[in-house]
């Protein structure tokens, strides 16, 4: 079995190739549809639902107990004011970007094989930012007053601070979610439509019926789709700038040393971008293998996203080295302090940890024979995901335990809910993924069919 | 097989749309309405009373607000009154009557009286009696005519945006100092200009107007 992957893997996915040769459209009709369809889910699949249902009972866990004992729970304390739910809110903000920038400004660009893989990414991003969403929210103390957040006709007479860039995140976010969304499932209406058309039950044509929305495929529909789509991906496109830079700023406009620095907003989406990238590879490289798709994503793709990823790593990594010079070059004994308990202070380990992450592991890269390596590939980008982690938990924690006087000083450990919420919340994202590649086809079927026609004949 | 749905599914799908928007913007409508409605506000709505007493009766008969409630003019809190108050007159006036029961009760074993809060602002908001009696507001202006109800119910929903109103523009609600008790007060017809005196001469609106700072009640 294993020979015979590897076989498939040399045969079909050549480097050069966008598609595997010798596709027509029914056979990716028949390929992609059937996954949902006919097919049974596979062993690995059940798997990994059971592993992230547990994992989900930990994200009840953590929310009933944060709302019976309140925020006294979590490890945040003066100085350390915001902990590991804000890293984590950061973290899986970051993994989203890399949907939208495949989805949206690679279409743009007229990049044919982001095809492949961009039903999957949008999906992956949709959840991810819901996960964000959840961090802020149980932040807050009083998580049900959450609509306070927005500007609606109260009876306190003030509208929210529109001056906070908090304030500016609720926005950016609330747009990011509900952009991503109806652009995630503008894209999959033709889809459903053929899912509708190829299937077998009652149910199934009616479910997968109401969701396409009477699509049939006339050539005004597909006139009509197209215009939107291209509208979509234009309104998307700032939202891969503006929703990294915004968060950037919720730390840059402080006056805290390690926070306030104008670097932080361009550094911020590069790290989103080369973390969303790692996280696509981290679940494509299995998926890819559990369900056979080497015939679409081909060893050209994982190059690609390893490319993409790399460049942004290299960024993030100046970003780093940057962070260090100014800190010295400032002159200012509060950022040389900063920057040198980063390095040799009690959170030394997160900062070499994520030096090693994020800058040394990455440069492996460089070769093209890492970059098609599934399996070499598949663990950096789990190092790369551990490594953007520590980047927020150093920037969080590192900046804030040291207060401007000595006798705030503090330190700041999370504890069995903070982990508790963590974990929960990627049992949340990971079984969300699995129920939408259980039910929708994780590969969109006529783009790629429309890519197969141009560069297969 | 043949196709699901036949082209009334059109009509169903264009309805449910208009029905949707529809439907969120009556919930949330309502949900509005209700938090703004005397019925959760209890505005205008007698709370009863362990002792049916009338402010109206007693208000009437000439006395002044500051006999019971003592330290309106120096502390935040405007005290209720114990029931040795009360019996300073009642033990000459009607002091068998069935309605007083409770009081002499409670005079005779020193147990206070549980009287019902009405006017209760949540915790987080600090108010101070005092500041405001000293500037010029009247018992009134928020309290609206106790001399004129039996039981006392709330006039004002109390709601932040109500506070903010006075914090804004004072000199709109302001009278002079010696007014501030006289419940049958109104505002002369040029309230703005006395109003911008006043708040000028009871520095009101000193220190960079901080009257609408946050901290001012939230601290």
């Amino acid at each position: 079995m294993a020979k015979d992957a590897k076989f498939r893997e040399e045969a079909l996915g050549q480097v050069d190739d966008m598609l595997a040769p010798g596709q027509t459209f029914a056979s990716i009709d028949r390929d992609i549809t059937d996954l949902v369809l006919t097919k049974k889910a596979p062993k690995a699949w059940w798997v990994a639902l059971f592993v992230s249902g547990i994992l989900l009972g930990f994200l009840m866990l953590a929310i009933t107990g944060l709302f019976f004992y309140g925020l006294g729970i979590w490890g945040i304390n003066a100085p350390v004011g915001w902990g590991i739910a804000i890293v984590n809110m950061v973290w899986w903000i970051g993994i989203g970007h890399a949907g939208t920038l495949i989805s949206a400004i690679l279409f743009l660009f007229g990049q044919d094989w982001r095809v492949s893989i961009n039903r999957f990414a949008e999906a992956m991003t949709i959840f991810a930012v819901s996960a964000a969403g959840l961090f802020p929210v149980l932040h807050l103390g009083r998580p049900w007053l959450v609509y306070w957040f927005f500007p609606y006709p109260n009876t306190l007479g003030m509208w929210p601070q529109f001056r906070s860039p908090l304030m500016w995140d609720v926005f950016a976010i609330t747009a990011y979610v509900l952009t991503s969304a109806m652009f995630w499932y503008l894209g999959m209406i033709p889809d459903l439509a053929a899912m509708r058309d190829r299937a077998k039950l009652k149910i199934q044509k009616v479910l997968y019926g109401i969701h396409a929305l009477g699509w049939r495929g006339s050539a005004l529909h597909w006139h009509r789709y197209e215009v939107a789509y291209t509208l979509f991906a234009g309104l998307a496109t700032p939202l891969v700038v503006s929703v990294h830079s915004i968060v950037a700023l919720d730390f840059a406009t402080s006056v805290i040393p390690g926070w306030h620095t104008t670097i932080f907003p361009p550094y911020f989406v590069a790290g989103a971008v080369f973390s969303g990238f790692a996280m696509v590879l981290t679940l494509l490289i299995p998926i890819r293998r559990v369900y056979r798709l080497e015939k679409f994503i081909t060893l050209r793709h994982i190059d690609n996203m390893a490319k993409i990823m790399f460049a942004n790593g290299l960024i993030v990594f100046y970003g780093y080295l940057n962070e260090v010079f100014f800190g010295w070059y400032s002159a200012h004994e509060f950022e040389m302090y900063m920057i040198w308990n980063r390095m040799t202070g009690p959170y030394a380990w997160s900062f070499w940890a994520l030096i090693f992450c994020n800058g040394v592991v990455p440069q492996l890269l460089w070769l093209k024979r890492i970059r098609t390596h599934t399996i070499a590939l598949f663990i950096i980008s789990i190092i790369i995901n551990i490594g953007m982690w520590l980047e927020r938990f150093v920037i969080v924690v590192t900046s804030l335990h040291r207060d401007f006087l000595p006798s705030s000083w503090g330190m700041y450990m999370p504890t069995f809910w903070d982990w508790a919420l963590y974990l929960g919340s990627i049992g949340f994202f990971a079984f969300a993924l699995l129920l939408f590649i259980r039910w929708v086809p994780m590969i969109s079927i006529f783009e790629v069919k429309e890519v197969n026609h141009k560069h297969n004949h | 097989m043949a196709q699901v749905f036949g082209p009334w599914a059109n009509t169903v799908a264009k309805l449910s749309i208009v029905l949707g928007v529809f439907f969120v913007a009556a919930a949330l409508a309502t949900l509005d309405t209700i938090h703004r409605s005397s019925y959760v506000r209890l505005t205008g709505v007698a709370r009863p009373q362990p002792v049916a007493f009338s402010h109206k009766h007693h208000a009437n008969m000439g006395i002044d607000c500051r006999y019971c409630h003592t330290t309106v003019e120096e502390e935040a809190f405007a005290n209720i009154p114990p029931t040795s108050v009360c019996m300073t007159c009642h033990t000459m006036v009607w002091a068998d009557s069935p309605a007083l029961e409770p009081v002499i009760e409670s005079y005779e074993t020193g147990e206070p009286i549980k009287w019902k809060r009405v006017h209760d602002l949540p915790d987080h908001v600090y108010f101070d009696h005092s500041a405001h009696v000293n500037k010029g507001i009247g018992c009134a202006t928020c309290h609206g005519r106790v001399d004129e109800m039996p039981l006392v119910w709330k006039e004002q929903p109390l709601f932040m945006k109500w506070c903010l109103e006075c914090h804004r523009e004072p000199e709109q609600f302001i009278r002079p100092r010696e007014e501030v008790f006289n419940m049958a007060y109104e505002s002369p017809k040029d309230q703005h200009e006395l109003g911008e005196h006043l708040v000028e001469e009871y520095e009101v609106k000193t220190h960079n107007h901080r009257l609408m700072d946050c901290w001012i009640c939230h601290r």
